[in-house]
């Protein structure tokens, strides 16, 4: 069986996400190997899903997922750390709102 | 060795052969049997029990760690099924003995587990196909006893019906794969099938324990398991482009602790802490 170019020995990697409940967001759980779409997901309820963490499952070629890059990280993410104006935290907050 | 005092001969009815019509276990002497819901508690926990202990030795061994997940997950779910069933056997029996005492101090003569699920694990392919002509037979048998007139029985039911349906899916999508995959996994999925088909007969043949639980309101259509046991296979079988094997020869006995030798080797490992500590908590 060949996926994605893969040979027999090696089964590609799927990530794997979990949703807890109903209307929450999917959340990554970690990855499993499988041969196929269905295999993944079967795979990814026994290793991820045994105690009852989910009602959903996502399984997603990892080769489909696009990272950025660990050693872009300082000029990728450090521009918005010095702009106070998009850190909204020198508003007061009337009495009687609830603070969440 | 010292045994516990209830590891005597069992008491209870014997019930022969079914009278007629029903295939029966012919030829076969086993001990004495039971009552028959006793007996009849003892096979659906033995196969469930033997079949778990079995899986559990792959642990630490398949082929790919998301697998031997999946094969303890499978053998606990039996296992556990096994403890519901033999508690439940023992109260029926009311000799004073728990699921501990029944799986951990019987001999292979006192086993009800047909004699498919005693089989050696030998390849995955083996192991896999095993598994998957058990769930198939497992699910339906489930279906059918959860509208049994036992209520205890029932309800043991409807739980184990949703894992067996996964436990289906897991053997079914495996066979698929290793039958219609390479020429080696072709080759070896469909060997284990000629090799174990000698003992599917055996999970669908009635007797006399099974007239009699009828009696008891706990009366399954095995004719019509056995039908729809058959359109499963076959359409995995052809998905998966393997052949069915011819009905030959078929292996049977373990209804009544007439077993294959791999079951006291199996036993051997399975009981040796329990005997070696009798009394033990843990």
């Amino acid at each position: 069986m060949t996926v994605n170019g893969k040979d027999d020995s090696h089964w590609p990697l799927w990530e794997v996400f979990t949703q807890g409940g109903q209307g929450q967001p999917f959340e990554h759980a970690g990855s499993v190997h499988a041969t196929d779409a269905e295999h993944a997901m079967q795979n990814a309820r026994d290793v991820y899903t045994r105690r009852g963490e989910a009602v959903n499952l996502w399984v997603v070629p990892s080769w489909a997922i696009t990272a950025s890059a660990p050693s872009e990280a300082g000029p990728f993410f450090d521009p918005g750390n010095d702009k106070p104006y998009r850190h909204p935290q020198f508003y007061k907050v009337p009495r009687g709102v609830k603070v969440f | 060795m010292r045994t516990p005092e209830h590891d005597e001969e069992e008491p209870g009815i014997a019930t022969g052969a079914a009278e007629g019509g029903v295939q029966k276990v012919a030829g076969v002497r086993g001990p004495a049997l039971g009552a028959p819901l006793f007996e009849y508690l003892q096979r659906l926990g033995d196969d469930r029990l033997i079949l778990g202990h079995r899986l559990s030795e792959w642990c630490g061994h398949a082929p790919i760690i998301e697998e031997d997940i999946a094969l303890a997950n499978v053998s606990l779910d039996l296992i556990g099924q096994s403890v519901s069933l033999l508690k439940l056997a023992g109260e029926v029996e009311g000799a004073g003995r728990d699921e501990d005492a029944l799986a951990y101090f019987r001999d292979g003569v006192q086993f009800r587990n047909a004699l498919l699920v005693e089989q050696p694990n030998g390849d995955f392919a083996q192991t896999i196909v095993r598994q998957f002509l058990f769930d198939a037979y497992s699910l339906l048998m489930w279906e059918a006893l959860g509208k049994c007139g036992h209520a205890q029985l029932a309800a043991i039911a409807a739980k184990a019906i949703k894992e067996d349906k996964y436990h289906l899916r897991h053997s079914s999508e495996w066979i698929i794969r290793l039958g219609d995959g390479t020429e080696e996994s072709h080759a070896r999925v469909q060997r284990a099938f000629d090799g174990l088909w000698r003992y599917t007969a055996e999970l669908f043949e009635r007797d006399g324990v099974d007239a009699a639980v009828a009696a008891l309101g706990v009366d399954v259509d095995l004719a019509g398991i056995r039908t729809r046991w058959d359109a499963i296979v076959d359409d995995v079988l052809a998905r998966a482009t393997l052949v069915r094997p011819a009905d030959g020869a078929m292996r049977r006995g373990g209804r009544v602790g007439k077993h294959t030798e791999h079951l006291g080797h199996l036993l051997a490992t399975m009981q040796i802490v329990a005997r070696s500590h009798p009394g033990a908590t843990w």
